[in-house]
């Protein structure tokens, strides 16, 4: 069965979009977009950017890390921000987490 | 998030960074490619559902694409920017290349949805369509009780079946959407189909009250809702969707009958939405072969579904606000509803160029009303099956 259907996104989380929620880039419109279920959503630069670095793997405190870098910007603001978008996306249902690894 | 980071452009909505993309071209004045496409792959079904959406004179399966005509036509709208398709029917399982298809449509890049009774299905079938890209599985149930749900759909052991592929569409890991269609005789089972649907693990519920045209209209006396019933509905998706939030998120479409403004059907006539039949007619709408006197550019003709959007005269004919008459035509609402459904307009005054009369400015919305009202309180409970040989009224003893 499917995991857990609350999740809470955290620094900690290594989130992932689930298989039916899918980033492409729409090349007629020029734009990227988040294919759901009867929605096509679109996100902005930034939360393409933060979408393509959550492979399962990075931590939420690992995205804002590398965005920080990357931006020159305070990592706390971008840490909050970074939470707040997967925590929308979470609540619409299109965000999982990587299940904990036992090796 | 763009404050923080300083974007160097603006999202559409600065204030959602994840805005709905239909929302924010729905106002678009260009009619560019819709961004899902509703493909009816056959008309053939087990069920035979007195309000089936599919046209009274459904296409029989000697006039169905082929497969390698599916393909063509899934390769092309991938290639307009068509980003979501939508296999239906009738009950697309029936078509033996379901799984082909769905596979075509994936390596094309395309999102797919399957909307489906599921009686038809095995777990190995949906294992097969999950393989091929299956993106969501979409159920429609006819109640939460099994003999009134069979005898709705006419068929004997659907509804336990239902239940049965809904769990392994979970137990894959595919979302699933409860869709329930509504009517007078199932309505009081709302709670229940509700907690049915959070028992099933679904993330999206469609309350989805009938509509009236074509099988629906011939059943109208034995389905349609009385006002207090409607209400009591109304209320209760409220309350659900209010303690559900997060887990469950619940569409809601009530009868057009009982409210003053007309809906803005399919988004506007030619502005947001195509499909296409079984025999591969690119329609504005699934009923809209039911209005006489259009003709309906197929997939098989020489011109490119792009063009058929864009020039076919079909499209063109009810398309933005020039078309209308009085009082549509100088009413403040034109460009909100567009004048309701055209499909409806036509099936009810007989020219569908008139003002839908869902509409309380339509001359006729006081009469449709007050007999859609008799109707309601009245005592035919006697369905006509769809099938097709034109309808199959149900016996006295219900079977």
């Amino acid at each position: 069965m499917a995991g857990p259907r609350h999740i809470s996104v955290s620094e900690a989380s290594r989130p992932v979009l689930p298989r039916h929620a899918k980033l492409k880039y729409d090349e007629t419109r020029k734009v990227w977009v988040i294919l759901a279920p009867e929605r096509v959503l679109a996100p902005d630069e930034i939360a393409v950017e933060v979408l393509q670095l959550c492979n399962g793997e990075r931590s939420v405190g690992d995205v804002s890390d590398q965005l920080a870098a990357k931006y020159a910007a305070p990592r706390e603001a971008i840490l909050t921000d970074v939470i707040a978008m997967l925590q929308d996306l979470a609540d619409k249902g299109f965000l999982t987490e990587a299940r904990e690894k036992t090796s | 998030m763009s404050d923080v980071l300083g974007s160097p452009t603006v999202p559409p909505d600065a204030s959602d960074s994840l805005a709905v993309l239909e929302k924010q071209r729905s106002t678009a004045e260009t009619f560019g490619i819709p961004l899902a496409v509703l493909l009816e792959i056959t008309h053939r079904c087990p069920l035979q559902c007195p309000y089936c959406s599919n046209p009274v004179e459904l296409d029989r399966s000697g006039k169905e694409l082929t497969t390698e005509e599916w393909k063509k036509v899934l390769s092309e709208l991938a290639e307009i920017g068509v980003l979501q398709v939508h296999f239906s029917g009738g009950e697309p399982t029936a078509r033996k290349d379901l799984v082909e298809l769905v596979k075509h449509a994936s390596d094309v890049g395309l999102y797919t949805n399957l909307i489906t009774s599921a009686v038809l299905l095995t777990r190995e079938r949906l294992s097969e369509l999950a393989d091929a890209g299956l993106c969501h599985v979409q159920i429609s149930f006819q109640g939460v009780e099994e003999a009134p749900a069979d005898r709705v759909a006419g068929y004997r052991g659907g509804h336990r079946k239902k239940l049965e592929v809904a769990k392994w569409t979970r137990e894959l890991d595919l979302p699933l959407t409860v869709n329930a269609v509504m009517h007078r005789q199932n309505l009081h089972q709302l709670p229940d189909i509700i907690q049915m649907s959070i028992d099933l693990d679904a993330d999206r519920l469609e309350v989805a009250n009938v509509q009236y045209y074509g099988w629906a209209l011939k059943n109208r006396a034995a389905l349609m809702p009385t006002v207090a019933q409607l209400d009591e509905c109304t209320r209760i998706v409220e309350e659900a969707r209010e303690r559900l939030k997060g887990r469950l998120s619940i569409d809601y479409v009530v009868p057009d009958y009982y409210a003053l403004r007309p809906k803005k059907c399919m988004g506007g006539w030619g502005r947001q939405f195509f499909n296409i039949s079984p025999a591969g007619k690119v329609l504005p709408c699934h009923a809209a072969e039911s209005i006489t006197g259009l003709d309906f550019e197929s997939v098989r003709s020489n011109h490119s579904i792009a063009w058929i959007w864009q020039n076919s005269d079909a499209f063109n004919r009810y398309r933005g606000t020039g078309w209308m008459k009085e009082p549509c035509k100088s009413c403040e609402f034109r460009e909100i509803d567009f004048g309701g459904c055209r499909c409806q307009a036509f099936a009810l005054t007989g020219d569908a160029a008139n003002t839908d009369p869902a509409c309380a400015l339509s001359p006729l919305h006081e009469t449709i009303f007050k007999q859609a009202e008799r109707e309601a309180e009245g005592e035919t409970n006697r369905f006509l099956y769809r099938n097709f040989a034109g309808g199959t009224l149900e016996s006295e003893n219900g079977a």
